[in-house]
Order: structure tokens, then sequence, then C-alpha cells
């Protein structure tokens, strides 16, 4: 069985996230950037499932600038066999993404593909959805346990009633939660093995995509300062407030 | 706690393991390779990545890294604000007096350098070291020194990943590995931990007088254009410090109408009621300063201590198999407030030391020969006394320096010792005047834990205290009944609190470490030296972007 993970190098999540002076964009200048940490969680299930011996061969995808190399040698040295890598300089919509992976799954013909549930930096979740849309294969969403038997998975999902049980038919697309596991720490040896795996850059020109944005940016803005709260005296006179200053009873 | 003693571990072997990826590691790493292509070299670099735990000023000579890189301009070096104008001012409580520039010595003088941010030269350095076949690797906490029967040093050890705090291995264990160097090269910058432990082993420090530390703040300012003169590098020294107290500010207008605004106070000081946050915080609100702030936006935040002793405090720089560098030996120039050039410049003159010893069999004590003959060298046996004349206070020492520096350009026939370590300086707190800080405002002044949120630190949860006390009893006993737990007020990240138990009503010494930004204050302060700060889990700690 063949596993593609898709991962996305985004703003680590340990950086404090600035505007632009001229709010055109988030500042990515110098920041630190880092293996979205859901897309951590798929690569971890998938290099577990290939200790297990369910799956012979973990192939890792990454859209985006020439840095997001480092991403994928990140994943290729948690265990990933090899990555490939699709150069744009465009920011690309969800819906740009899951087409050029959908391009990616034809060429490479894997059972499974996972992702992270969604990126840390737009928060879009749809990715993989529309990916399963695309390619017409069942989808498995914010997966928090993974079993695979044959050409069957297994999976939880975390629904507002309690786990959501699902057995679902290969191939399909999976995306994952962050509870599915605790993705492992690249040891030194294993960066240096990484930096010797197979990674083939492809020109996202070359794969005769539709990659055009149905979304304009207007403005990126922040967030409006909280205001600091006051100390009120009783009850009556914390209704009063709320009555006649912030008149929202 | 229990010890992984018993784990295999793998090594992997390099001519030369150089630990940390600042200014001196990095040029070590250059210049080894330039001299020998062949020779092996990796780096090990505690933050999450390179550049990520350095923060300076930094006003920039680029002496060094014209001998280093000298087409450094067409390789595109992040080094683009050449200082246009300069002011130095002393503060009182309402106003400021310039001392004309041509008053100045020539120390002071910063014609010719440039306003960078020395950590994107760090990232910068990196880029160029690896592609000359470096091999650098960020996250990887060296903590400990891997030593051979006989005593002399064979390399590091990584730290562990994945141990719980009680030191128990979780589920994602992963043993540190040992990283054999012929040569090991420790370019920690200041209070670098395996350094400590170093100075200590082979009494390197026999012949120095003790080593003196500042601790130094830095904020990024994105302020008004119509305030920000590119170029333009403003020093001051008085107020809000009073004059026994040594230390000072400094403003630099970098780019994008940015300004680096920061303080610097000397760990001598003797209140321990004293902040330095605090101190850093008012001086923003003196009037020739905050006009600048107002309407601009603070974007970051940071604390490093530095290195202020100078040659009476430099230790011996080699080691049976392995040598220090830049700060983690102490090679800042204190007048200069100048730093990164004399740290590359060891690197460099360190490189040339191993480059003999490996192809040629010299002995490693060549170092100190050919530091001896360089201009770094020349440069802190010329600022020497400086430093310690602050002990007669700001009025005097000013006097002092004026002499030594205009007329004698430190030739004067002898050399003034440091006569204390930091940590013996402070008096008793009932021997000391409680210090009232005002309140913040939120706009020019800040309190801690919002600035901490600024730098990112981070540690991941459940990892063993790297900040360890040797005797968990003392902070209370000791420290807490004779000089009110001064750890409170010179943490700069609110890292140390003292609370009283609701059962017991006793008081306890409260540290959260996972706010520590690795400044090392702590290490160097602590009146019995009680605290000792070791290598948390590789990746942790700030993650600076621009200092």
């Amino acid at each position: 069985m063949k596993i593609l993970v898709a991962v996305k190098r985004v703003i680590d999540y340990n950086v404090q996230i600035r505007v632009k002076a001229d709010n055109s964009g988030i500042e990515t200048d110098n920041v630190k950037m880092s293996m979205n940490p859901p897309d951590e969680n798929a690569v971890e299930e998938a290099i577990k499932l290939k200790t297990s011996g369910v799956v012979s061969e973990v192939v890792v995808v990454s859209i985006g600038l020439e840095k997001s190399q480092d991403t994928i040698r990140s994943a290729m040295a948690m265990g990933a066999d090899r990555g490939i890598l699709v150069k744009t300089d465009q920011m690309l919509d969800p819906l740009a993404v899951a087409k050029t992976l959908k391009a990616i799954v034809e060429k490479e013909n894997p059972d499974m593909v996972l992702l992270g549930k969604q990126a840390i930096d737009y928060d879009c979740n749809q990715t993989g959805q529309m990916l399963s849309a695309l390619l017409d294969w069942p989808q498995g969403c914010f997966v928090s346990r993974l079993g695979v038997k044959d050409q069957t998975i297994t999976i939880s999902r975390e629904i507002d009633e309690g786990l959501e049980e699902l057995e679902i038919q290969l191939p399909a697309v999976v995306t994952c939660d962050l509870r599915l596991n605790e993705p492992r720490f690249a040891s030194l040896p294993n960066i240096m093995k990484a930096k010797k795996k197979p990674l083939d850059i492809i020109s996202i020109d070359n794969l005769s995509v539709d990659t055009n944005s149905r979304v304009k940016y207007i403005k990126v803005e922040e967030p409006p300062v909280r205001k600091g709260g006051a100390m009120v005296a009783d009850a009556k006179e914390l209704i009063q407030k709320l009555k006649y200053e912030a008149k929202v009873i | 706690m229990s010890e992984n003693q018993n784990i295999q571990r793998e090594e992997m072997p390099y001519d030369v393991v150089i630990v940390g990826a600042g200014p001196s590691g990095l040029s070590t790493a250059i210049k080894l390779k330039q001299l020998n292509p062949d020779t092996t070299v990796c780096i090990i670099e505690k933050a999450a990545e390179v550049g990520g735990h350095i923060l300076s000023g930094n006003v920039f000579e680029t002496k060094a890294l014209d001998e280093l890189l000298p087409n450094w301009k067409d390789l595109g070096a992040p080094i683009k604000t050449k200082v246009t104008s300069e002011e130095f001012l002393f503060l009182n409580k309402k106003n400021g007096f310039s001392v004309p520039t041509w008053l100045l010595p020539k120390t002071l003088q910063n014609h010719g350098n440039y306003i960078i941010s020395l950590a994107n030269l760090c990232r910068w350095l990196g880029e160029i070291a690896e592609s000359l076949g470096v091999e650098i690797f960020p996250g990887f906490a060296a903590s400990k020194i891997v030593y051979d029967n006989n005593q002399n040093v064979i390399g590091i050890q990584t730290g562990d990943m994945g141990v719980d705090k009680e030191g128990n291995p979780k589920d994602t264990f992963e043993p540190g590995i040992i990283l054999k160097g012929k040569v090991t090269v420790f370019a920690e910058g200041c209070r670098g931990h395996l350094g400590k432990e170093l100075i200590k082993k082979f009494e390197l420090d026999k012949n120095s007088n003790p080593q003196q530390y500042g601790i130094g703040f830095k904020e990024i300012w994105e302020i008004d254009p119509s305030l920000h003169s590119e170029g333009k590098v403003l020093h001051s020294v008085g107020w809000p410090l009073d004059a026994k107290t040594y230390g000072g500010s400094f403003c630099y207008h970098a780019e994008n109408n940015q300004i680096f605004i920061g303080y610097v106070i000397g760990l001598d000081y003797k209140n321990p009621y004293l902040s330095p946050y605090d101190e850093f915080q008012k001086f923003k609100t003196h009037p020739k300063i905050n006009t600048l702030l107002k309407g601009g936006k603070r974007i970051s935040y940071g604390a490093r201590a530095l290195i202020e002793g100078g040659l009476q405090s430099l230790p011996q720089m080699h080691m049976p198999g392995a040598l220090l560098v830049g700060c983690d030996a102490g090679t800042l120039n204190m007048p200069k407030i100048k730093g990164s050039h004399t740290a590359m410049k060891s690197g460099m003159i360190a490189a040339e030391t191993i480059q003999s010893h490996l192809y040629d069999q010299k002995n490693l004590s060549l170092y100190e020969q050919l530091f001896k003959k360089s201009w770094v060298y020349k440069e802190l046996y010329a600022a020497r006394n400086v430093k310690p004349s602050f002990r007669w206070g700001l009025i005097p020492a000013l006097i002092f320096t004026g002499i030594d520096q205009l007329l004698f350009q430190g030739k004067l026939p002898f050399t003034l010792k440091h006569k204390h370590a930091d940590h013996e300086t402070l008096k008793l707190a009932k021997d000391s005047n409680k210090i009232k800080y005002p309140k913040y405002d939120g706009i020019i002044t800040f309190d801690k834990p919002s600035s901490v949120y600024l730098t990112g630190t981070n540690h991941a949860e459940n990892q063993i205290v790297h900040l360890q006390l040797k005797d968990p009893s003392l902070p209370i006993k000791y420290t807490l009944e004779k000089y009110d737990e001064p750890a409170v007020s010179y943490c700069p990240a609110g890292v140390y609190d003292i609370q009283i138990n609701n059962e017991t009503k006793q008081s306890e010494f409260i540290i959260n470490s996972q706010n520590c930004i690795h400044c090392k204050t702590c290490d160097i302060k602590e009146p019995s030296q009680n605290i000792n700060w070791i290598t948390p889990e590789g990746g942790g700690g700030p993650n600076y972007a621009n200092m």
C-alpha cells in the first residue's frame, strides 16, 4: 500500500503573527516557518503504518516556494521515503491546491491521501474535502484514530454527539486531527539521511492545472484591541451599566 | 531523576564540532571551510532555527566580515543601513544634554558602521556556511561535554528529546547522540552552560579577574515615519539609573521606519530591589524618548545577558581538545558596546588554529599566540580600563574615560581590576531602599507577560525544569530572607515568583521555566549561585525574528 501525505509550510505556531504595515498581508520576512501541525500528525500516522508493515511507501508532497523543501525534508527525517515539491510563487486557494494534489494523485496512484485537517495559517479547512470530491473518493475528516485492514479503513472522528466510527473503502482521502497521535522527534542521524532521500521538484505550470484565484484579498487587519474591563460594586450597578452604557439589555 | 546511562548512543564523527550558530561559531565554520574544504564541520544550535536566539543592538563594525567575506555586499549580506548621524545624551529626569561628537572617544564613534539585525546576519552567515558544506543542526541542544579517559574534550552529547519532568522517557523519547570532534569549539555566547563547566574544570580563569556581566533589553518599534531618520544612532547615560549603577540606552533608526531601542545595565548593581526591566520601561517615558515612540507600535521584545569583563576577565581560551570563542570566552569590547566583530574574529583565529592543529600537528595553545597578535587583542587592551573605572560612579568614570581614551587612547601604564563577581555585589535587603516603579501604561511601557508574549518563547510541556536549584531550600531560607528574592526583579521574563501557599501559609519559590528566554541572568546574578541554567529540550526558548 502506498500513502501520499500533503504537508504545508506555515508560520510556526509559536510566532506572534504581525500584519504588514501596508495591510497587504502577514509579515513573513525572517519569520520562523515550520510544518503545519496537523500535517505532522498525518506524516506520523503514515510512518506508523509503514512501521507496522501495512504500508510500503510514504510519499510526501508540498506545494509552494522553493523553501518548502525544508518542510518535505522534515517529513523525510521523520521517516517518509521520498518527496515531491510542486513549485509555485503564487498564493493558492484551497481549490487550486486540491486540483494540484489531484494531478499528483493521478501520477502517483496512492491508496490513501493523508492531510492535516486544516492549515493554521488561513484555517480554511477545505482542501481535503475538495480533493475527495475532485477524485470522487470517500473522505474521512478530523480523524483521531485510524485502522487499516485490507482495502478498508476504520476511523474515529469527533462530532458533537461524541465519537463517530466509520468504515471507508480505499482509495480514500483522510484528514487528521491533532489527537490522532504525537509526532515523533527527528533524530540527528535521520536528518542526515533525509538529506539524501529523493526529492522531485516540479513546476506547477507543467501540471496544466487551473490555479486561478477565486478569492481576492482586499486587506489584512489586526483584530481591534480589547478594551479593559471595569469593576462594578454590585449587581444593581452592573444592570445599570448593561442597560444604559452597553445597551445590551 | 533517572539518568539514562544505559542507552546506546549513536555517534557521528566530524573534524570539528561547533556549539552555537552565532557570529563566532558561524565565522569559525566558514573560515575552516575556506582554509580546507575537506575539513568536516558541523554546528549544533539550540534554537529552532539559526538566529532564533540571537539578540543584539546592533551597530555593526564590518572589520571582521571584510576579512572573512570581502565580497559580502555582492553576496547579499543583510547589512544595509549605514550610520548617518549620532548623538550621545546625558539624561536627567526632565531633560538631556548632547555631548559634541568630537568630544566622544573614538570607540564611541560609529562612522562607517551599519545598523543591522544580528539575527538576520546570522541567518545569512548560516546559508553561506551551508553552501560551503557545513552541516548545521538547529533545534538540538548540546547538553553535555564528552571527555575521553584522559579528560580531553572529544565532543558533545545532544540533549535527549521526549523526557518527562521526572526524567522518565515518554513515548516520543529520542535519545541524544554524540557528536565527536577532533576539536570541539564552544561558541554558546555569554555564559554558555558548557563553557561555564569548561572554565571551572580546566581552571581557565585562574589568572583572570572575575567575569563581569550586564543585562541588555531590546525592543523593535515601528514609529511614525516623520519622526524616523534612517541611520541615526542615539546613546544615553544617566536617568533613570543613579550615578552608581552602570548602564545606558541605545536607540538605532533601522530600515522600514523601525527603531531598535534598548537598555543595558551592569549586573554588578547593588540594590536587590532594582528591576532592570522596569528601569528600561521607565527610560522609555523620558521626554526625549517618548515623543519618538508616541503613535508607534512595539513589535518585538527580548533580553539577553552580555559579557563586560573585557581583557582582565578573559579566561584562557584553549584546553585539551577544545576552544572557547566569542562571548563564551568574553571578547566583547565594552566601551565600544560591540561584540560581534570581535566574536567573529575570535572564531576566525580559532579556525586558523584548528587548521594548523589538524594538518600540521600544532598544539591548540597556538590560539592564544594568534589571538594576542590580532587586532582583537589590541582593541580589548585599549578598552580594558573603561568598565572598571565605573565603580567610582558615572561622572568620575566619564572623566577618567575621557583622559584614558581621548588623550592616551587606552595606553595608560596600568590596568584597573574587576574586584567582585556580579553575584557578590548585592546589599542586604534591610540595607537597601525599596524602589517604586511607575505603572505600565500599555502604550509606551508594558508589563512582563505582554512582553514575554512577543518573544514567542515556548518550551514543550512536561519536560525537566531547565532552571535547576542546587539547594531547593535556599531561595526561601536564604535569598528571600536576606535579599527579598531578587530573582523576581532581575528576571526579564517573569520566570520567578514568590507565592504564599494557601494551605501551609508558607512562602514558595515558583519557577515558570516555560517563560524563560535564555538570557542567563539568573545563573549569573543569584547571590548564592544556586540557580543552574541547563539546556531545555532542543528547539525550546524564544523565537526572535529580526533581533
